[in-house]
């Protein structure tokens, strides 16, 4: 343990159990004892008004200075480089201005030259491509072998990736194989004016608490971040930057697995991340034909469609549509609830979105907390109406 | 060919993510929670008892949690609904452990256990919500991992074919045994305990295992065997005041209408 409560100043106030998100506090005989749960965030020092709580500072940090740059992993589908790694780019690209740092793009897949260099268009300094048929199926064995060589070669100082289902895999996998630490899912990321540490922002409890992480030990530090939090921003005039082709033998890129069949037969807006828009339904839907009156408004707005757990549970839609906590967590520019009261853990899944219109009857619903303009209204009649008014394209009053 | 145990490690969490902190007497609002099993992993508990229900191949299911003297609760919660033994990691040391720093104990434990061939985690935790544990304790044994798993296709002593959820659909993979897996709700519904399992859980006792027993140096659990470490916790602003759009519905509709079109998501008059 490295953290310590001195018991002559100890006087069991009962402060910092309070404060403690991690129920790591016991308080026995007047006196405060932490127990395994500690993580050591150190919410108690803060709170702690008599300096009876401290934590001992790790061994002095090694020396990285071998280690430059920033290195964006580019995830890519159907020999395209999807957004997210995008956004991420154009994120490192703000970060590399605080340490003066190159930026190197690693594009990865069964892609041509041509898609792999639209990294330089968001600020890459350094394109590396592996550019495949081996990558075909997203393995991580076979994608790991690539990313571990190229870090190795290139040694950067930082490393990223997006927190798709694949990179979720992955990314643990190579960070594991590198033996570095790695931060699931962060909102945030920003460089510290002083140790140039890496700052990793992330909700934890379904969003409801903020951490943020760095590490100090080893490198590269690496994050996987949620898609669609960070802006993706094409520059102006890019300059042409270095390109390089990583060569690839087929023969060493063996797997342990076997793709044995896809379905990817379903519906179109089952991907909720690919979409700016996303209309909502849940249980204020009443059944489940009633999801059609939401597919159409999907449809005008070119939004994608989601569902609360209450909807997918009644067997209304099906479960790659479900948003929050058991679902999925989306971000995108604007999302619709209708008829979501929205529970906790709903709110999980969809409340980093950008904008949220909330349309529901009850006017307690907590969704309204969340959403920056809300409509009091029965969903049966404010949807079909608002298609109509999207159609029409024509003021429904003078 | 020995018979295959299944191992499914799960976390005691508190039972509610609707944790935040008293803007007045900055102290964690916390009244009335439970701790309780990381409800993902109820799915991953679940899956582990019908595996061994359908199959022959499978010698014997083990729960495993690494967690304080109390998490023993959840191990019992496991027993509870079938699985067969439970193991606890418990050790002062292995405070402020981290992703990696909890894989490796993990695998520590499951090389201890033995003959581990399916190895489950539910999707991620509710408190963490990292999802990282899986791949990293997978990487850890040199094991193939699946993740978001939504269905066991097969599971023989060799190979495991599984429905893994992706962004843009399903796929059906295939790997070699040892394998570890990580399972979606979509995948069943947990049963409820039975009296009789009740009963049972309450009689049998669940072995602790500290960082000896596990054969690992101080150095690579806790604080000291992570490579990440979290330096501030906090609770985020509220962003804003929400906008009702108030008036009849064509009123309403008309308003929002407007707001769609200042965002560039619909054109028109």
């Amino acid at each position: 343990m490295d953290i310590k409560v001195f018991k002559d100043k100890c006087t069991g106030c009962k402060l910092c159990q309070k404060v403690c998100f991690y129920d790591a506090v016991d308080i026995k005989d007047k006196m405060a004892y932490i127990n395994e749960n500690c993580i050591l965030c150190g919410a108690c020092i803060e709170v702690c008004k008599f300096d009876a709580i401290e934590i001992k500072e790790q061994a002095p940090d090694m020396d990285f200075t071998d280690h430059r740059g920033i290195m964006v992993y580019l995830e890519t589908h159907d020999g395209r480089v999807l957004d997210s790694g995008f956004e991420l780019l154009s994120e490192a690209n703000k970060l590399k201005k605080d340490l003066d740092t190159p930026l190197y793009a690693l594009v990865v897949g069964n892609i041509c030259q041509d898609e792999a260099k639209k990294a330089f268009r968001y600020g890459a300094d350094w394109v590396y491509a592996a550019m495949h048929a081996v990558f075909e199926n997203h393995f991580d064995d076979i994608y790991s072998k690539v990313l571990v060589k190229t870090i190795k070669k290139v040694k950067p100082d930082i490393f990223l990736g997006a927190a798709t289902p694949f990179g979720r895999t992955l990314i643990p996998k190579v960070a594991a194989i590198l033996k570095t630490g790695l931060t699931a899912d962060c909102t945030g990321l920003a460089i510290d004016s002083q140790s140039k540490l890496l700052k990793q922002t992330r909700p934890t409890f379904g969003g409801n608490v903020l951490a943020t992480i760095v590490c100090k030990k080893t490198r590269p530090q690496m994050a996987t971040v949620r898609p669609h939090v960070m802006e993706k921003i094409e520059i102006d005039a890019p300059k042409q930057g270095q390109f390089k082709e990583i060569k690839i033998q087929p023969g060493h890129y063996g797997t342990q697995y076997k793709m044995t069949g896809t379905d990817k037969k379903q519906e179109e807006s089952i991907n909720l991340s690919d979409y700016e828009v996303i209309v909502a339904g849940g249980r204020g839907l009443g059944e489940g034909k009633n999801f059609s009156m939401l597919k159409e408004l999907s449809e005008v707005l070119g939004a994608g469609l989601g569902a609360s757990r209450a909807a997918v549970d009644s067997g209304w839609i099906s479960y790659p549509h479900q948003v929050g906590q058991t679902g999925k967590t989306v971000n995108p520019k604007i999302y619709i609830a209708c008829g979501i009261s929205g529970a906790i853990q709903h709110l999980a899944g969809m409340q980093t979105s950008d904008i949220i219109v909330a349309i529901n009857k009850d006017a307690a619903a907590p969704i309204f907390k969340v959403a920056n303009y809300g409509i009091v209204g029965d969903v049966f009649e404010v949807v079909p109406k608002l298609i109509e008014r999207i159609k029409s394209g024509k003021p429904l009053i003078e | 060919m020995v018979k295959i145990k299944v191992v499914v490690c799960i976390k005691q969490v508190p039972g509610t993510t609707d944790i935040h902190i008293d803007p007045q007497t900055n102290t964690l609002v916390r009244e009335g929670v439970e701790n309780i099993i990381n409800p993902f992993d109820n799915y991953a508990l679940e899956e582990g008892v019908r595996l061994k229900e359908k199959s022959e191949e499978i010698s014997q299911t083990v729960a495993l949690t690494m967690g304080p003297p109390q998490a023993e609760q959840i191990l019992k919660d496991a027993l509870s609904v079938g699985m067969d033994e439970a193991v606890l990691l418990s050790d002062r040391e292995f405070a402020g452990a981290d992703t990696w720093a909890t894989a490796v104990t993990l695998a520590a434990a499951v090389k201890k256990i033995g003959d581990a061939g399916l190895v489950i985690f539910g999707k991620q935790t509710l408190d963490g919500d990292t999802g990282q544990v899986g791949p990293e304790f997978a990487q850890r044994m040199h094991m193939p991992f699946i993740g978001y798993v939504s269905k066991i296709c097969k599971l023989d002593r060799k190979s495991i074919q599984a429905e893994r959820l992706m962004e843009h659909g399903y796929e059906i993979i295939e790997a070699q045994l040892p394998a570890a897996i990580s399972v979606v709700k979509d995948i069943n519904e947990p049963r409820v305990p039975s009296l009789r399992g009740k009963m049972k859980a309450k009689k049998m006792e669940i072995p602790v295992w500290d960082r000896h027993h596990i054969g690992l140096d101080a150095e690579q659990v806790g604080l000291s065997g992570s490579f990440t470490q979290v330096v501030k916790v906090f609770t985020p602003q509220s962003k804003h005041e929400v906008m009702m759009l108030e008036g009849s519905t064509a009123e309403q509709v008309e308003k929002l209408f407007g707001k769609l079109k200042q965002l560039n998501v619909v054109q028109g008059a």
